[in-house]
């Protein structure tokens, strides 16, 4: 049953879920995970022998989507994983977050690690899994080496390894460190990673859930989501999804980055209007106005400033106003920010982490790149804008990843919102916008 | 099977099976690049987009498979459209150098950029350029023009056995290498030429030799090893100018081998025999062909004067065609001579009638399989493939032999030991299968024998996995077997073996023609070599075989040919090794001779010339008859090669093949010192015969791998 | 040819543990990032070493050690500065940084000063953007909310 106390009023957006330890002293320690009832969720479950099904029912109820970005029902995800075959099965955790303003799983590992390791030891009893692994973003060095030690934690206090607190439940856990490459968030490549390869996407289907790591089953899901395990099964499903609004269960962490005074993370409850979140992060800094945001990461439209300040975040409030929710990033430009740069950099992004498989992502980024570019160096045209559009429209949707839909997204919100800006600097070879330097 | 509809059509098919692989059936063009058939799916150019009723956007139809009641459209204006678009980003950044290009006429991008691509470029941004890389005599790489579809990639790690070739670093950035500037050494390397569907990788021996449309093809099988891969040859000016594979699953598939690919530059090596030439006063003469045939006829019936018909002898090669073979077996019966032989690397012909015991695509079915004696991917390359495809399949291959040459295969089991052990390691196998179940062995003195052997566990062990159940089970014996001292009676106990067992027995011969030649041999009281070597010989013909080279016998053969006093070659080659000769007539090398040649699997393959005979050489049925004439021999008419045929094989009646015969087993055998010690040599495919021995780019490579030291490749 | 340390091997082998015995190639990463940490960055031979090692072609790793960003297969000179220029980083000014970072060492992205000491090299986004902009060094030691006279003052500690 809820617990009454862990539900907030409704007007009280923030709420520590994920991160429930981040306030406390020693938050990555497993005491401290533990004296907020860390641990005690696995204990019940193999106390009791809980079903798995009955769990996976609250995983269902609680309307968890996954939180890398696809926003896919965990409840339903979790239900394709093959039962009762022979062999080593994998749960794998998604905290190689690199897109551009994501930084929300890096907290969850720096500050409450235990909570991801029990949200996958739940998940590996649910789903009859033996092995995980958390792949961790190549760039933040401590937190791997942290993870590292709350695994070493968490096994010598038995919650992990063979026959887990002498259940009959056996489930070890690796952190393992990528090395650099965008492209292993999407979880087909981090696969590949995992098995030494380049991290090239594979075709779907076969899906992980059949032929996964080793050609084994295999369900990737995202640190923030394994994060929020424990809690659903802890209150139940149905606590859960009260928390956040229709058709986004939960809460939610936002990395809010850019132009704002306190660039940060933020969990709230799903549905928050984004207004509000832009005065937990401070507002826009030095007094400027705001421009326009992207509200999820890269992968997601750029939202002029007037549509995004009457917009709640959640799955339905954004894609009202033709964008996403994504991972939750919000990258936040202030109205000194010259759009044709930004798109840029953003293509450069793209064009340089494509893997460089499929043909239309890896021809079409670099192309796309290169008129951006030339249209910065002052050698544009005014047929370029058109010529950017189709191009980024022939990549969308003919590649074996995502990656390619998203590298045209940029392209085509950055266009549709500030088409005049990019026709002054075709036509003048500046900037419209004066960018200051302080 | 389940039912769709591609472009209106209704078919029914089974399902597993992809959209493309539907298409290609029922003839439905869909444009790819990076699907082979023989490859694994790596759906990465999007040539093969096409529209799936329902479905918002296009899928690859190479990698998507077909559902019941999916409906496939290839050419409305949504297909259309993604493929154009993938087209024009292929060619963004390939260069237009179509007219200096090696591939320009046979090039895929060319084809399909004229059949789905559109005429405007609206690229202006500079193009990529890529590095050439150096990866061995074989192949030129190109890599601008390189599309990334990672056919050559997959072919080396899957066809091939091991990963050879990459594609390193990201993105636009990535491009094909192999590890810094290493050679690429797959003996089947020549393979992704054919599969490179751009010029990036193209044949380094026929660069810039010719445009391929002014290239005539005739279709030829190749002798160099036994399966008798099917080839296209390609002509221009009655010159071969290159090889390709011409498909025949039941063969080679649509691969060859790099010696079959690369052999025809030995054809026009400076050493051709292009005059008949005798020896007068120790001096070689060239000579017309009527003075060579009276010189020949004089002195060989001077020899069957003082000597007799006995003293002469005759040895021709595998290689020799069943027309070949027929025409030397009567010449030396109606002279009244039963020595004759071609098995010049046996040293034992204790057995006849053995085959590969099975079709060759049947090994990709077998569970469980021995082989022993064999470097596998140096005596048949892709047999050794169709191994590597049956242990994908979840087979077991157990490898016995005296090299721990690399089969690139993952085996189930290897055992390192002398080839003199090979009779010890089935007498233990036998001997353990008695422990099993004593009634399995019928053979009386195979029992004799393996009762005296004590039981060994290991091995009992491994052969109780081997045999059980109802897997589908083989043993083999490679080329290095089979040259053994103990071939007969290592014939005798694997067969004996997969007998009891109902498995099958295999030879893994490398003969070229060995079915075909044992077939007109066996039925004839004739001395082997052994026997010949033993005899005093006045007269020697040689047929197509270089004494010094390709005899590998450790009989002392040699020793008896040299003693005799008149020797003749038939041969296409001419060099110091026939310095001891009297008299040289140049024949036609295979691809310009008609004939007929019956692989490992008894399947019989009759060729035509694809070139004529160089300079004066003709097709050595030919000179057989005329000598046959000029000896004054009975029923030497033949008017063709179909005519001789048809004395070997019944036009209208299926092949007989004689059953495996084996002389009787020695009970009382025990393995001596001497043949515990003894081994197999290695035997590296760029030496197999004449032709490959000439053959500059093989040689090259050869030369080079030796320089590298390259662990498993000799 | 040189073979690699105890102390790598070891680390290495400790990381098999966490894969399948017939899965070595699981390591690969692992492994290249030691040799890269031991020696500063990986030569052709390192990389043949590591392929030796765990029994999987040399293109094969060739392959990986291309694909990840941070594998270094030129010299970096004593410190590798890596500076995330994507967008969060540019809003927060690491552009005017990034200048100042190539006036004080007077050299371009993927140069080494002269001295051999340090080498500069533009990141793609560091999952760290609320402390933009940021700079990590030899890819362990992250320095963040950067200005000019913080990175002055890291310098000259390094120096
Ligand atoms: C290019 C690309 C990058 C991605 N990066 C990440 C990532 O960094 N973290 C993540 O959790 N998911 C990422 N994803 C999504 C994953 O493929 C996958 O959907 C996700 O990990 C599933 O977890 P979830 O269901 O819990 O969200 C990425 C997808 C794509 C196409
Ligand atoms: S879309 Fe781009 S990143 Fe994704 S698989 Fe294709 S080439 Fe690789
Ligand atoms: S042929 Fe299907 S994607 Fe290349």
């Amino acid at each position: 049953m809820p617990d009454e106390r862990i539900i907030p009023p409704a007007q009280k957006k923030s709420f520590p879920l994920c991160l429930a330890t981040k306030h406390l002293e020693n938050p990555a320690d497993i005491n401290t995970y533990l004296s907020i009832g860390g641990y005690e969720t696995i204990k019940k479950i193999l106390n009791e022998k809980i079903a798995p099904a009955d769990l996976l029912e609250q995983i269902k109820v609680s309307g968890l989507r996954g939180r890398g970005g696809a926003g896919f029902p965990t409840g339903l995800k979790w239900s394709f994983m093959p039962k009762g075959i022979k062999g080593d099965k994998y749960l794998v955790c998604n905290s190689d977050e690199g897109e551009p303003g994501t930084f929300k799983d890096r907290d969850i590992i720096r500050y409450n690690p235990h909570q991801i390791i029990e949200g996958m030891i739940i998940g590996a009893y649910i789903m009859d899994a033996t092995v995980g692994f958390n792949y961790i973003h190549g760039e933040i060095w401590s937190e791997y080496l942290s993870f590292g030690e709350a695994i070493k934690q968490a096994r010598k206090a038995g919650f992990l390894g063979k026959k887990i607190l002498n259940s009959s439940f056996s489930f070890d856990l690796h952190a393992v460190h990528g090395y650099g490459a965008y492209i292993c968030g999407e979880e087909t490549a981090l696969i590949e990673s995992i098995e030494g390869k380049k991290g090239q996407p594979r075709f779907k289907p076969p899906f992980p859930a059949t032929h996964g790591i080793y050609g084994k089953p295999t369900c990737v899901n995202n640190t923030e989501t394994f994060a929020s395990i424990p809690w659903i099964i802890k209150y139940g499903g149905q606590a859960f999804n009260e928390l956040g609004v229709a058709n986004a269960g939960g809460t939610k962490i936002f990395s809010v980055s850019g132009h704002v005074n306190n660039p940060g993370n933020h969990e709230v409850q799903l549905g928050i209007p984004f207004a509000e979140l832009l005065n937990m992060a401070g507002g826009i800094w030095k007094g400027r106005k705001l421009k326009a945001v992207i509200p999820g990461g890269p992968s997601t439209a750029l939202v002029p400033a007037h549509e995004i300040m009457q917009a709640t975040m959640d799955y339905d409030g954004l894609s009202k106003i033709g964008s996403s929710l994504g991972a939750g990033s919000l990258i936040i430009m202030d109205d000194t920010t010259c759009m044709v740069s930004v798109l840029k950099r953003l293509s450069y992004f793209f064009y340089e982490e494509s893997c460089g498989q499929c043909t239309p992502c890896r021809e079409g980024t670099g192309w796309v790149y290169r008129i951006i570019k030339r249209i910065i160096e002052g050698n544009g045209r005014l047929d370029d804008l058109s010529l950017l559009k189709d191009v980024s429209n022939k990549i969308s949707g003919r590649t074996i990843c995502a990656l390619g839909d998203a590298a045209a997204v940029p392209v085509l919100s950055f266009i549709k919102h500030f088409e005049v800006e990019f026709e002054y600097f075709i036509r003048n070879g500046k900037s419209m916008i004066e960018t200051s330097n302080d | 099977m389940i039912k769709l509809k591609i472009d209106g059509k209704s078919i029914e098919v089974e399902s597993k099976k992809t959209i493309i692989q539907v298409a290609d059936e029922i003839g439905i063009d869909i444009p790819r690049f990076c699907y082979h058939k023989k490859l694994s799916v790596a759906a990465n150019c999007r040539m093969c987009l096409v529209q799936v009723k329902n479905i918002g956007k296009p899928l690859p139809a190479c990698a998507t498979q077909v559902m019941d009641g999916m409906e496939v459209s290839t050419k409305t204006k949504f297909t259309k459209e993604a493929q154009q678009s993938v087209m024009e980003f292929l060619l963004i950044n390939h260069p237009l150098d179509c007219p200096i290009c090696d591939q320009g006429g046979e090039c895929d991008l060319q084809d399909t950029a004229v059949a789905y691509g559109t005429s405007q470029t609206r690229y202006a941004e500079e193009k990529r350029v890529v590095i050439n890389k150096n990866i061995g005599p074989l192949i030129s790489t190109d890599l601008t023009r390189c599309i990334q579809c990672t056919r050559c990639v997959r072919f080396l790690k899957e066809i091939g056995g091991v990963q050879e070739l990459g594609l390193v670093g990201r993105g636009e950035h990535a491009e094909i290498s192999a590890y810094v500037d290493k050679s690429v050494e797959s003996e089947l390397s020549g393979n992704i030429i054919d599969l490179c569907p751009v010029g990036a990788l193209t044949s380094k021996p026929f660069r810039y030799k010719a445009r391929t449309w002014e290239l005539i093809r005739r279709p030829t099988i190749s002798i160099h090893d036994s399966l008798g891969s099917n080839l296209e040859m390609h002509i221009k000016d009655d010159h071969v100018m290159r090889t390709l594979p011409k498909e025949n699953d039941e063969i080679n598939e649509c691969w060859i081998s790099d010696r079959d690919r690369f052999s025809y530059e030995g054809f026009y090596h400076s050493d051709r025999l292009l005059e008949p030439m005798i020896k007068k006063n120790k001096k070689w003469q060239k000579v017309d062909w009527e003075e060579a045939l009276d010189f020949f006829t004089q002195n060989i019936k001077k020899i069957i004067k003082r000597d007799g018909e006995d003293s002469l002898a005759f040895l021709h090669s595998p290689q020799s065609s069943l027309e070949e073979s027929y025409l030397i077996h009567k010449m030396a019966n109606q002279i009244g001579s039963s020595n004759i032989d071609y098995r010049i690397t046996q040293n034992n012909f204790d057995f006849s009638g053995a085959w590969l015991g099975c079709e060759i695509r049947e090994i990709e079915t077998f569970d469980n399989v021995i082989i022993i004696g064999s470097n596998l991917r140096l005596d048949q390359p892709l047999l050794a493939n169709r191994f590597r495809k049956m242990v994908n399949n979840g087979g077991k291959l157990t490898l016995i032999n005296s090299s721990d040459h690399d089969p690139l295969i993952p085996l189930e089991k290897k055992i390192i030991c002398k080839s003199g052990e090979y009779k010890l390691q089935l007498i233990k196998m036998l001997r353990a299968l008695y422990e099993i179940d004593p009634k399995k062995i019928k053979n009386e003195d195979v029992l004799n024998l393996i009762k005296k052997e004590k039981i060994n566990l290991d091995t009992l062990e491994w052969l109780k996995r081997f045999i059980r159940g109802r897997n589908k089970k083989a043993i083999f014996l490679g080329q290095s077997a089979l040259e053994t001292k103990d071939a007969g009676d290592l014939v005798l106990l694997a067969n004996a073996l997969t007998e009891s067992i109902s498995g099958i027995f295999g030879s893994l011969s490398n003969y070229p023609n060995g079915v075909g030649l044992d077939l007109i041999s066996h039925k004839q009281e004739l001395h082997n070599l052994k026997e010949i070597s033993e005899k005093n010989i006045s007269a020697f013909i040689a047929l197509n075989i270089d004494p010094k080279n390709d005899i590998r016998s450790k009989i002392n053969i040699l020793k008896t040919i040299n003693k005799a006093k008149f020797k003749t070659a038939i041969t296409p080659y001419f060099g110091e090794e026939f310095d001891s000769f009297d008299c040289v007539l140049p024949m036609a090398i295979f691809t310009e001779s008609s004939g007929s040649y019956i692989n490992i699997a008894r399947k019989l393959q009759t060729i035509k010339a694809v070139t004529s005979p160089k300079g004066q050489a003709r097709p050595a049925w030919k000179i057989l008859r005329v000598l046959g004439n000029y000896l004054g021999l009975d029923d030497f008419e033949y008017d063709s090669s179909d005519e001789v045929l048809c004395k070997v094989v019944h036009p209208k009646k299926r092949l007989t093949f004689p059953s495996i015969s084996t002389k009787s087993l020695d009970p009382n055998w025990t393995l001596s010192i001497d043949d515990a010690n003894e081994t197999s040599e290695i035997f590296s495919l760029e030496q197999s015969d004449m032709i490959v021995r000439r053959a500059a780019s093989l040689q090259e490579k050869k030369r080079k791998q030796l320089a590298n030291n390259k662990k498993g490749v000799l | 040819m040189t073979t690699l340390s105890k102390i790598i091997t070891k680390k290495i082998d400790n990381e098999l543990l966490k894969y399948p015995k017939d899965q070595k190639k699981s390591a690969v990463m692992a492994a290249l990032q030691f040799v890269q940490a031991e020696e500063g960055w990986l030569s052709n031979d390192n990389i043949g070493e590591v392929a030796k090692y765990l029994d999987i072609p040399e293109i094969a790793v060739m392959e990986v050690a291309t694909f990840y960003n941070m594998y270094d297969l030129k010299p970096i000179g004593k410190y590798k500065l890596s500076i995330c220029t994507n967008v969060s980083c540019m809003l927060r000014g690491v552009d005017s940084l990034v200048s100042h970072v190539k006036n004080t060492l007077n050299i371009d992205f993927n140069q080494i000063t002269h001295d051999g000491k340090f080498c500069l090299k533009e990141s793609e986004c560091m999952g760290n953007c609320d402390a933009a902009p940021m700079m990590v060094i030899n890819n362990e030691k992250m320095h963040e909310k950067l200005t000019p006279e913080k990175f002055d003052s890291i310098i000259k500690e390094l120096k």
